[in-house]
């Protein structure tokens, strides 16, 4: 009995150490020789693999961060300001501080705004429905609910209200990495400038036909009048195709643009109200 | 006013629906239960009953509280698993055993898979391996059939493959074992031991021309099988008619007909394009004949079945259906 | 009986008009005409607000290789020229005129005497078809003089005509066959002459037996045309599937029917030729069917192209009170309205009102892989797999499995017990895979 033992167990031992030899020659022979820095900067990032910064992985934006050996141009929106400013000194170089960001949804055509006009049946996703049809309502730029966006989202920052049929996101999930924005086919979704206490103001409409017909479709339509531009001290409006957009590097936020807005397509977020006249309750809701 | 519905094309919808399929198995299974209620009596009343209630509750449980979705019992599906299942195992099964199968059929075959559509195996075979594996002994001794309603201890006896198995093992030759195997008459009937459900080739032919009819299943899988079964059986008669039986008895004694009409027919589990149902036939056939010739099992269809389920993501990749305008140079 | 090899469907074939005679649908006094009705690049405006114009007068000419012209349908003011909803559901550029009443360009014969003999030369007549509009009036609206135009190295052998109507419902094409069948036969002619073919053969699905008689009747005095009758079976009047069980030709994936010597012309388009070559009247009017379950009077009308839907409907009966969808075009291709303010345009072949209980797609539920989808498909595609990969965004693989061979018959969808939007998601998927390819052209 024992001898078996003894047999089995030097048998066993000796085909280890044989094989650990040939894994050790192989593993010479074999060796790729790579950039150390890029085993250093993949496990600073996140490693959500989410593509957000435009590469397939977080293990491929590593590798381009190394190669470009500066972060110009590079971002990790989920990481943010903490990743870069840790990323920095493996290379060598000091980060700046950038301002976080937030995908914002560019319409309001909820139910009551642009009430249905036909109802769609049919296969869930906003990609063919755009090619199908102008969308319920009839404007042919508002949002089709149907939920691309929310399927795109890896972060489950994004869901659809049934209230109103539109996407809300939500403050504390959302990393702006911009898959959404993808993924909307009409082009809704903007990657805006998150700004303190996630106050915002944007147009809240990309209805680019002209006054009449965009408000038949939708009470809150911009309507392309050019007053909040005028009204705007920092030029940070513009008008292109009857179209209003603000532009949210020079917008100080000082919120007169929202109260000219003749039709309420200007959107202020997250503000405290009003002193002297009590503002409309917006409709567009917002996790607070 | 109401308002108008935009869609894409097509407007219309056929008539063929999952309900509609679903029962229309379920009726084309009624000849073979009957059948087997008349062979086996009470016995067999209740078995079936417990394996339809017990993948009844065990699907509704799982979606309602695992999955956490609408339960969709009512498809049908669950209660032809049920069906299949009871079809599968003796009459004399202890009943807490049946409830075990049930749940390995639908909780571990179907619903770990997604539900409905998803599940790579057949479930209903799935439970039946189980049982076979865990309780060997209760699974094989199958109780002969008398065609009277009572529950007095039935006789138990080996089936026709059984019997084969055994004799051939110990060496005796066919015509030795002639006297001890049933008539070719009773096999199609039903009078002989069994599984509740592969006792009447009869019953079980009447099901798939129902189900043929109703344009449930097309003819390929069950042709192919049972052919590529009677050509291979057939050789090895020719060959050594002493030792291999005549292909008529493979085609007729053990789950062989309920294998290719109503198992490998399975749509979730069978190839999609008439070209693969045809080698998956022939797969399952092949398959089917070896083990039942020289491997330790007397029977094989299962086996056979389910290895080739393995294969079927394979076969459909391998063969597709002949695209339109394709051979012209 | 002759039909094309592989898939098709039978869905029920309800063609509740196909006794009704063809009536003249009066003019609208709100016509509204789209400036491009056809498949190809669009055509541009000849004509300003405010001009005074008359009945087939020129509106928007189209200069490029695949390009259709657009006449008025009415005579009247150009009130403005302004979008309109079209049966798209998106608003694309329209004329709109007031009508004033019914004055037609000189050059037109209105007379209803037959016309046989063909006086114009080949590059006449194709030039003549250009210049009065005419597009392939079976729905598709391709340009018929492109058709017409062999490329250099291939050559006609036949020129096949559509009178197969596969879809449900629709009898516009059967009625036209019935009631102008000598017209139909020269214009037949006609398009022989212009392609230089010996022989044309009209393909009519059986259960038109009355116009299979009458048109096999009638084509004894014409040279080179036969008439052939056809099994029942959508989708027979695919051109591809045509020409498959006419001649027994499959047309490789992704080439045109001439590749196998055939054009395909369709019987509406036949009749509108004729009407161009011998009568000088360009393409503003056509046969639509307005019909469904529950309209109480379903009927074919010869329609002033630009006549609103809603028109035709209060025509045939008023809007039923359990309307739920109007499509234009048969229930299996058409396309769902989105306004009944849409005009009727050259591809427009029929109204199909559907009640609430018809228009409303049953409950989607899991794929249970029964193969079904790829058994009916008449190109030979795996629908379901098609549109699981558009669903999961992989579109190079969906591509190699011939996604662009998919003409959208709906036989899939029609026939999935799961109900299942497969067509939606293999749409879905062509026009992605149809973004690649040409970016892929284009670099």
């Amino acid at each position: 009995m024992n001898q078996v033992l003894i047999y089995a167990i030097i048998a066993i031992s000796s085909i280890g150490a044989l094989s650990a030899l040939i894994l050790f020659f192989v593993a010479q022979k074999f060796k790729v020789i790579e950039d150390p820095k890029i085993d250093e900067v993949a496990d600073i990032l996140p490693g959500a693999n989410c593509g957000g910064c435009g590469y397939a992985g977080c293990r491929n934006f590593a590798e381009a961060i190394v190669k470009a050996g500066n972060l110009d141009n590079l971002n990790c929106p989920v990481g943010g300001n903490t990743v870069l400013k840790d990323i920095a000194p493996v290379l060598g170089i000091i980060a700046t501080e950038r301002s976080p960001q937030i995908a914002v949804v560019r319409c309001s055509g909820s139910y009551t705004n642009a009430p249905k006009k036909v109802e769609y049946d049919g296969a869930s996703t906003c990609t063919f429905a755009n090619n199908l049809f102008a969308g319920e309502s009839g404007c042919p730029f508002g949002c089709l609910g149907l939920g691309d966006c929310v399927f795109s989202c890896k972060f489950d920052a994004i869901y659809i209200d049934e209230a109103t049929g539109l996407p809300v996101v939500s403050n504390e999930k959302c990393v702006a990495c911009g898959a959404c924005v993808k993924a909307c086919p009409r082009k809704i979704i903007e990657i805006r400038n998150k700004n303190k206490k996630d106050r915002r103001i944007f147009v809240s409409c990309i209805n680019q036909e002209k006054g009449a017909p965009a408000k038949k479709n939708c009470e809150v339509a911009c309507i392309g009048c050019g007053k909040c531009m005028k009204v705007c001290t920092f030029e940070a409006i513009s008008i292109d195709k009857n179209l209003a957009y603000i532009d949210f590097e020079k917008c100080t936020l000082c919120r007169k643009c929202v109260d000219e807005c003749p039709t309420n397509a200007i959107i202020e977020l997250n503000f405290p109200p009003r002193k002297e006249k009590a503002k409309k309750e917006e409709t567009v809701n917002t996790e607070l | 006013m109401n308002l108008l519905t935009v869609s894409g094309s097509p407007h219309l919808h056929g008539d063929q629906s999952l309900k509609k399929i679903m029962w229309g198995v379920v009726i084309a299974l009624v000849p073979a239960m009957m059948v087997s209620f008349w062979y086996f009596g009470l016995a067999a009343i209740i078995i079936t009953l417990t394996a339809v209630v017990s993948c009844l509750i065990f699907e509704y449980l799982i979606q309602k509280f695992l999955l956490k979705q609408a339960p969709t019992i009512t498809d049908g599906s669950a209660i032809i698993t049920g069906i299949l299942l009871a079809f599968n195992v003796p009459s004399s099964l202890p009943v807490w055993q049946m409830v075990i199968g049930a749940l390995v059929a639908i909780g571990i075959a179907k619903m770990s898979y997604g539900g409905l559509g998803k599940n790579p195996f057949n479930p209903a075979l799935v439970g039946r391996v189980f049982l076979l594996i865990s309780f060997p002994v209760d699974m094989t001794s199958w109780p002969l059939p008398k065609p009277i309603w009572s529950m007095v201890d039935a006789i138990t006896g080996p089936t026709p493959l059984g019997v084969l198995k055994e004799g051939i093992g110990k060496g005796d030759t066919i015509s030795q074992l002639a006297a001890q195997l049933p008539s070719y008459q009773d096999m199609f009937i039903g009078g002989i031991g069994g599984s509740l459900g592969e006792i009447s080739a009869a019953a079980l032919l009447l099901g798939g021309l129902f189900m043929m009819y109703k344009k449930i299943i097309t003819c390929h899988i069950p042709v192919s099988y049972l052919l590529t079964v009677f050509v291979f059986t057939a050789i090895m008669w020719q060959i050594n008619p002493e030792h291999y039986i005549n292909p008529l008895f493979h085609l007729l004694a053990g789950g062989l007909m309920l294998g290719a009409i109503f198992m490998a027919t399975d749509m979730v589990t069978s190839p999609m394009t008439y070209r693969g149902m045809l080698l998956y036939g022939f797969g399952c056939g092949v398959l089917t004949v070896l083990i039942r010739l020289w491997g330790s099992y007397p029977e094989g269809v299962s086996f056979a079945i389910l290895i080739m389920n393995a294969v079927v993501p394979l076969i459909n990749k391998g063969f597709k259906p002949k695209r339109f305008g394709e051979v012209i140079k | 009986m002759k039909t094309f090899k592989i898939g098709g469907v039978h869905p029920e074939e309800n063609k509740l008009t196909s006794d009704k005679a063809i009536e003249f649908l009066a003019i609208s006094q709100k016509i509204c005409i789209p400036v491009t009705q056809h498949l190809g690049t669009p055509s541009t405006l000849v004509v300003e607000k405010g001009e005074s114009i008359k009945t087939g007068q020129l509106i928007a000419k189209g200069d490029a290789f695949i390009c259709a012209n657009v006449h008025s349908s009415v005579s009247g003011k150009i009130s403005k020229i302004d979008t309109a909803i079209d049966t798209s559901g998106y608003k694309k550029t329209s004329v709109f005129i007031d009508v004033e009443g019914d004055i037609w360009e000189e050059t037109i014969d209105r007379t209803n005497t037959i016309n046989k003999d063909i006086l114009l030369s080949k590059e006449e007549i194709i030039a003549k078809i250009k210049d009065m509009g005419i597009v392939g009036l079976g729905g598709a609206t391709f340009p018929t003089h492109v058709k017409m135009m062999v490329p250099n190295g291939k050559k006609a052998e036949f020129l096949l005509i559509n009178g197969v109507e596969c879809e449900p419902y629709l009898t516009s094409d059967h009625r036209l066959m019935l009631e102008k069948g000598e017209e139909i036969l020269v214009g037949i002619s006609i398009l022989k002459k212009a392609l230089g073919v010996e022989k044309a053969i009209i393909g009519i699905e059986n259960n038109k037996s009355d116009a299979i008689t009458y048109l096999t009747k009638l084509a004894l005095n014409f040279t080179g045309i036969e008439v052939h009758a056809l099994k029942i079976k959508y989708p027979q009047g695919a051109e591809k599937q045509l020409i498959k069980a006419l001649l027994n030709r499959e047309v490789p994936s992704g080439k045109l029917p001439i590749e196998v010597g055939c054009v395909v012309s369709n019987i509406g388009t036949a009749f509108a030729v004729y009407e161009a070559i011998q009568k000088n009247k360009p393409l503003f009017e056509r046969v639509v069917s307005i019909t469904g379950k529950s309209l109480k009077n379903p009927s074919n009308f010869m329609v002033r192209i630009g006549t609103p839907v809603i028109e035709l409907i209060e025509k045939a009966g008023g809007l039923p009170d359990d309307s739920g969808k109007v499509n234009s075009g048969g229930p299996m291709m058409g396309k769902a309205l989105n306004s009944l303010d849409v005009p009727i345009v050259k591809g427009t072949s029929g109204i199909l009102i559907m009640t609430r209980k018809e228009s409303k797609r049953p409950e989607i539920l899991n794929c249970i892989r029964c193969g079904k989808c790829i058994t009916v498909c008449p190109m030979g595609l795996e629908p379901y797999l098609l549109a699981q990969l558009a669903e999961n965004g992989n579109f190079e693989t969906s591509e190699k499995e011939k996604i662009m061979d998919c003409m959208e018959c709906g036989s899939c969808q029609f026939t999935c017990p799961s109900s299942r939007p497969l067509l939606d998601y293999v749409r879905l998927g062509k026009n992605k895979v149809g973004l690649i390819i040409r970016n892929r052209a284009n670099n």
